[in-house]
């Protein structure tokens, strides 16, 4: 067992799970995205990404790039949410929270592919 | 992506996580604790507050308490936000000056710049592995004649030296084992300006896996090794070594040479010495008994080449090996007890041959006050003594490194010399003083060189279209381009055809396409005989004794010329 990768596959797991708790919901009900989710994830999205760092691996190069483009999707998201309840005058509105909700769909698309990634070489190591 | 920036992130991952917790944990904080606006009604900071808040917090820049003053509770959690941040970008900027004196990250920079330099090289170069004495003196003699250097060398203070050397090139230099084929990749033995690859390492084992490589790796470069027992000479002949240097064989052979035929030592020495070579006395070792000092592998070389020229001697080592057949009487050397017993009084020469300098000008102080008329051949080990010897000065003074330098560069410089040598080693007194008066008649004492042309298309592209046509001799190639009725200062030694070497070609021999000819003559003449190889008009013109003209224009009224009038 090597404990670096549990590590890692406990924290992309994390990422995901929040991600997808953050995203479920009606799509334009404010009630239903909790914003310290949305921050967890963007938060555990980012250890993933540094967590990766230094791996020479074809596959680790991979799993880089998926969590960069997640962390990228989920920052965009609490951007247009810090944008809504600073600048905008009337709080968050219902289309805000759809768009910061599509945004965070895509990251849980990007934590998809690496929890795939992830399986995948779980199931390779046979042992 | 490079093994420096992987190594670089991999050390500044736990920083960055500390970073990114510290944070996330003090912004949680922010938002979770209750404030109070300026109503005095409860107030919960959001998330881009916090941000905002820890941001310019944690660094230590403190715009203050915004939007509203903070209560005691926030007071109570900034101070803890603020120890906490300041440490982990401590430990953070700590990582990152650590990375400057991390081993391995300067060991992976240092690689990187190598390999850039080494796949950048667009002139011809050489590998040279082992940057002891030898290979400082072949490096430096190379870089003197403008070819360029690659250095592999295990010891990252004698790497520190190439630097301080004052090359007129930069040579890269690569801390590294030249027996990992990996490192020798990395110093271009593969690479397509790499002319050849010497190993010039202290360890034998290392010299032979150099070789190896290189042989499987690179079978069209030249290997030329180093070596200093019987078994790794044999072994690296065994697959093709182009070039085994063995430095005590070496002297051994040149002794053999200079006791049967001085006059070839003295062609030879000619040829292929150097500014390193050593101090040659006028007179040679005379013929009678002899005293060797020291018999390990130089005594060994020594006795055996006084064997093959059937002089007597006897030999003194404190140590001798009990294998040998010799009598050997015990001692030093460096007193004059064991001196007398092996029968000094009688003795025309001594070679003071052990492996420690100070013992071997011992030894032959001692032996000149007995016997001031000896003739004292005096082993150097390290050039580091070199004063010493000079002040001493033998008739003759072995330094085997510079021996070995020189002879490389002799060989990689002109490979045509390395048949010739081998060729004349073999030759009597009387070939050798007949090349020796042909040089003095033409050269005289001028600074010789030796170098050789191949009659091939790319380099001797106007002989190369004249012999299509027309016979051209030998004699062209020594015509001075400028006026051709003068010769140049220039010797052929040896011409080779499809493998079969022809010594001291005549004036009047005609080349053949694919010819390589060794000259020996003055580097100006060098320059001038190229001027005849390339430009067809200077070669029409040595070859006729007039001008030709050149250009289309020319040629018609040339040819025009004697039906006009």
């Amino acid at each position: 067992m090597n404990i670096e990768k549990v590590v890692f596959a406990f924290f992309i797991v994390l990422a995901a799970t929040l991600n997808l708790g953050f995203v479920y919901g009606d799509i334009d009900e404010p009630a239903h995205h909790e914003v310290y989710e949305l921050f967890a994830a963007v938060v555990v999205n980012l250890i993933v990404t540094v967590l990766k760092f230094g791996d020479r691996t074809h596959i680790g190069a991979v799993h880089l790039a998926t969590s960069l483009v997640a962390v990228l999707q989920l920052v965009a998201a609490s951007l247009v949410w810090a944008y809504a309840i600073s600048a905008g005058a009337q709080g968050l509105q219902p289309g805000t929270i759809a768009g910061i909700v599509s945004l965070s769909v895509g990251a849980l698309l990007a934590n998809a592919v690496s929890i795939t990634l992830l399986v995948s070489e779980t199931i390779q190591l046979r042992r | 992506m490079s093994s420096a920036i992987f190594i670089a992130l991999r050390r500044l991952r736990a920083p960055i996580i500390v970073l990114i917790l510290v944070y996330a944990v003090g912004m949680l904080g922010m938002v979770l604790i209750p404030g109070r606006d300026a109503e005095g009604d409860p107030w919960h900071m959001g998330f881009f507050h916090a941000f905002y808040f820890i941001s310019y917090t944690a660094p230590t820049i403190g715009f203050g308490e915004i939007p509203y003053p903070f209560t005691d509770a926030q007071r109570l959690w900034t101070t803890a936000v603020i120890y906490m941040s300041v440490m982990g970008w401590a430990y953070a900027i700590a990582s990152v000056l650590a990375l400057r004196g991390d081993q391995a990250f300067l060991a992976a920079l240092h690689m990187q710049r190598f390999a850039r330099e080494v796949r950048r090289l667009a002139e011809p170069f050489y590998v040279v592995c082992g940057f002891g004495e030898t290979g400082t003196l072949i490096c430096e003699a190379l870089d003197r004649t403008r070819l360029r250097v690659v250095v592999v060398e295990i010891d990252p203070g004698r790497v520190a030296e190439v630097d301080l050397q004052g090359f007129s090139a930069t040579v890269p230099a690569l801390t590294g084992d030249a027996r990992l084929p990996g490192n020798l990749l990395l110093a271009g033995i593969a690479h397509a300006s790499c002319r050849g690859v010497l190993a010039m390492t202290d360890d034998d084992n290392a010299n032979l896996a150099v070789a190896i490589a290189v042989r499987l790796l690179n079978p069209s470069i030249p290997v030329l090794a180093r070596s200093r027992s019987g078994e790794t000479t044999a072994n690296m002949a065994s697959f093709g070594t182009d070039c085994i240097i063995n430095p005590f064989t070496l002297f051994g052979e040149y002794l053999s040479l200079l006791l049967r035929a001085p006059r070839v030592y003295q062609l030879l020495d000619r040829l292929v010495g150097s500014a390193a070579s050593p101090e040659i006395a006028d007179r040679a070792p005379p013929r009678g008994h002899w005293i060797v000092c020291g018999y390990g592998r130089f005594g060994r070389e020594v006795v055996a080449s006084f064997d093959r020229e059937r002089v007597d001697l006897t030999i003194i080592d404190p140590d001798p090996p009990a294998d040998s057949e010799r009598a050997v009487i015990r001692g030093l050397g460096t007193e004059a007890e064991p001196l007398r017993a092996a029968g000094i009084d009688a003795a025309v020469g001594i070679v003071a041959g052990t492996d420690d300098d100070v013992n071997n000008l011992s030894i032959a102080v001692t032996a000149r006050q007995l016997k001031p008329e000896l003739y004292v051949i005096v082993r150097q080990n390290h050039t580091a003594n070199n004063p010493l010897f000079a002040a001493y000065g033998a008739d003759f003074t072995v330094v085997s490194r510079a021996l070995i330098a020189e002879h490389c560069i002799a060989l990689v410089r002109t490979p045509l010399l390395g048949r010739f040598i081998a060729r004349i080693k073999a030759g009597d007194e009387a070939t050798g003083e007949q090349m020796l008066a042909q040089i003095e008649q033409k050269i005289g004492d001028k600074k010789i060189t030796a170098w050789n042309i191949a009659l091939a298309s790319t380099s001797a592209a106007a002989i190369d279209r004249a012999l299509l046509t027309a016979d051209v001799a030998v004699d062209a190639l020594l015509r001075d381009s400028t006026r051709c009725e003068r010769l140049l200062d220039a010797v052929p030694l040896l011409l080779v055809r499809e493998g079969k070497e022809m010594l001291l070609p005549q004036g009047d021999f005609p080349l053949q396409r694919g010819d390589q000819l060794l000259f020996a003559g003055t580097n100006e003449s060098r320059e001038l005989q190229l001027a005849t190889l390339v430009n067809s008009n200077v070669l029409d013109y040595v070859m006729r004794g007039r001008d030709i003209p050149g250009g289309w224009v020319w040629e018609r009224l040339a040819r025009r010329g004697p039906t006009a009038g």
